[in-house]
């Protein structure tokens, strides 16, 4: 097994992981980080392309993907801030956590949880 | 004017940039600025896009494969137009509801970047920097619905940010895919450079699949009614019409000009097909079930994407694909400038009503004489009856189906015709009813004494002055709960209505100058004569 494959083999399973994750939880702040860990299978596969397709005389690996992961950081990492910011305002708002049709309890209830009266 | 494809893109950037800086009161005069720019720009590219046909611009004089090229031909000269009048009527628009609000500071340099971004991803020709476009149009969107302001446009924000960044990794995968099958990014390289196989597939559905997400195809939909619902209605608009567009434009690109050179892609056209029919179906019954008007305006949004996904199934089988592209491009070209026109025209019910109720549209035919024609106006491209662009459109795209045919395709489309009709309708009933005497919901003020004297005129019992103080004064409450729906007595500005009045028009008037559109688009159809390399310099 090369390295390439390595990379590639745990960059689809960090995808799978983040996939199920996004769509299975509920929470928001869970489904932020699902799409992060996605972004990181993603761009795992992106650099194990980069070495698959060497330069023919240095043997380096490939430019144009890693330049494309690059971009992708940029990209994910304000994303990411972004849907912090908006899940704040939104906590603000309503005091929940989840969105509507998601139904989670809003914020303060699961302290009743633990008692046997709740 | 050889810089014109880069000047483009730059023209608005900077005005949003200098938007950020200057007083928020500047904004609107650097739009404006930014239409006169572009304006003229669009000239230029026109004549030379008829005179020489698609041509090439090397950004920095890097050239292919090194740098990344701009490639303008019939179809993104098109949609760079379509960009600009759409955005002049919604900037219109915006310039009277945004005044004297607060959001309006944050409005305009969004919508200039939007407008940057919409520019880019029409002339690049790099698939890579299609996928940095479609991130920067995600994340400007989710901007733009939580300027609303209120907790269901933040969720709408948050469940359309989850949407799009999965959708866009999706494509972002897919286009990496594209690369190391074929070293290269460029669409119009990629007809030559792509080789068959494993890889090209998988590259194909995982760019079907984000795009699909991203423009809210019928099982993919479920962000899209609440996101567009509960924005400002400028940007309803805006998303409706263009932002949509975006993803669907890069559906194009790959499906007609890249891969039928090495993939069977019409295996796969009817699939895409029988998701747009189920778009078409679906999304025109819950638009029938809707009681609020913008939610209505959003399903009927859902069903016309999925026009625009049947004709994948169309335009598979036939060597010249020439003239089911001329029909889907118009199609999108005239569903913007209506679906447009039904948003502002459902800002001004709610800022002039206080509400958006269906059931409580009865009058506002007489107090919004102008909004509800343009409601009529645009319901008519809608469904496509002659003349309307609508029509031209949906005719056209007809008329393949029974050259071809595929009748199952023809029936799909009428019926989606009968059923936008059916809604449409809805609006246009409710809204054109006489309000009955006894309900003070629509008349305040003045009018209320008005229609009480009718009443006592006509000889009926007037109502008891009571009750419809109570009415009215929980209506000022329900206003008052939310933050853009202001119940304003007096008639709404005339830049809400006229700019309404004239995005509805031109999508109207469409199908009668539907013959030079057509002509543009059909520069540099992937089956219109020699296509590749149009490689030529244009420093």
């Amino acid at each position: 097994m090369t390295t390439a494959l390595w990379y590639a083999l745990v960059g689809v399973i960090l995808l799978a992981i983040g996939f199920a994750s996004l769509i299975l939880t509920p929470g928001l702040l869970r489904k932020i980080i699902a799409l992060n860990i996605m972004s990181s299978g993603t761009f795992l596969i992106l650099v194990s392309l980069a070495r698959r397709s060497p330069d023919p005389v240095t043997q380096a690996p490939d430019p144009v993907p890693q330049a494309m992961v690059l971009t992708g950081i940029v990209v994910s990492v304000s994303a990411t801030a972004m849907g912090l910011a908006f899940l704040l305002r939104y906590y603000e708002a309503t005091g929940r956590l989840a969105l509507p049709e998601d139904d989670l309890p809003a914020a303060p209830a699961p302290r009743h949880e633990e008692g046997p009266s709740a | 004017m050889n810089h014109a494809p880069v000047l483009v893109v730059l023209v608005p950037l900077l005005a949003a940039l200098a938007s950020l800086l200057l007083p928020p009161r500047l904004s609107p005069w650097l739009f404006g600025g930014g239409l006169a720019g572009v304006g003229s720009l669009l000239i230029p590219l026109y004549q030379r896009l008829l005179a020489a046909g698609p041509f090439r611009y090397r950004i920095g004089g890097w050239g292919w494969p090194l740098g990344i090229d701009f490639y303008i031909d019939g179809t993104g000269f098109l949609m760079l137009a379509m960009t600009w009048a759409l955005l002049a009527g919604i900037g219109w628009y915006s310039l009277a509801y945004f005044r004297g609000r607060p959001a309006g500071a944050h409005f305009w340099p969004l919508l200039l970047l939007v407008w940057a971004a919409l520019d880019n991803l029409f002339v690049t020709a790099d698939v890579f920097n299609m996928y940095v476009t479609l991130e920067l149009l995600g994340l400007l969107s989710v901007a733009l619905i939580a300027l609303a302001g209120t907790p269901e446009a933040y969720a709408a924000a948050l469940r359309y940010l989850l949407a799009a960044l999965g959708g866009s990794m999706c494509y972002l995968l897919g286009v990496a895919m594209i690369y190391s099958v074929s070293g290269t990014l460029d669409w119009v390289f990629l007809r030559t450079v792509l080789t068959e196989g494993p890889g090209a597939v998988m590259a194909l559905a995982l760019v079907t699949a984000g795009l699909m997400l991203k423009s809210a195809i019928f099982p993919l939909h479920f962000w899209l009614p609440r996101a567009h619902a509960n924005a400002p209605a400028p940007v309803s608009a805006l998303l409706s019409s263009l932002m949509v567009k975006a993803s669907f434009y890069i559906s194009l690109r790959m499906w007609l000009w890249i891969f039928p050179g090495v993939l069977q892609v019409h295996v796969a056209g009817p699939l895409l097909g029988l998701l747009g029919a189920g778009a078409i179906l679906y999304g025109s019954l819950m638009a029938l079930q809707q009681t609020r008007l913008k939610l209505l305006i959003a399903y009927s949004t859902v069903a016309q994407l999925g026009y625009l996904f049947v004709f994948f199934a169309l335009s598979m089988h036939p060597e010249d694909v020439t003239p089911a592209l001329q029909a889907v491009v118009f199609f999108a070209l005239s569903h913007a400038f209506a679906k447009a026109a039904l948003f502002m025209g459902a800002g001004v019910v709610q800022r002039t009503l206080g509400h958006d109720a269906l059931d409580r549209l009865a009058g506002s035919a007489q107090r919004l004489p102008q909004t509800v024609f343009a409601f009529g106006v645009a319901g008519v491209s809608l469904i496509g009856l002659p003349p309307s662009g609508g029509f031209v459109g949906k005719y056209l795209l007809i008329d393949v189906a029974i050259r071809e045919r595929q009748w199952f395709w023809a029936v799909v489309l009428a019926v989606g015709g009968l059923l936008a009709g059916a809604y449409v309708f809805k609006i246009l009933a409710r809204a054109m009813t006489e309000p009955p005497a006894a309900s003070p919901a629509p008349s305040l003020g003045p009018s209320l004494a008005a229609s009480a004297a009718s009443s006592a005129l006509t000889g009926e019992g007037a109502p008891p002055p009571a009750p419809a103080v109570v009415a009215s004064s929980s209506l000022v409450v329900e206003a008052a709960a939310s933050p853009l729906g202001h119940a304003d007595s007096a008639p709404p500005e005339r830049g809400l209505v006229w700019s309404t009045w004239t995005l509805a028009m031109t999508a109207f008037l469409l199908g009668l100058l539907a013959l030079h559109p057509l002509q543009v688009i059909a520069i540099g159809a992937p089956g219109a004569g020699p296509r590749l390399p149009g490689a030529e310099a244009a420093q």
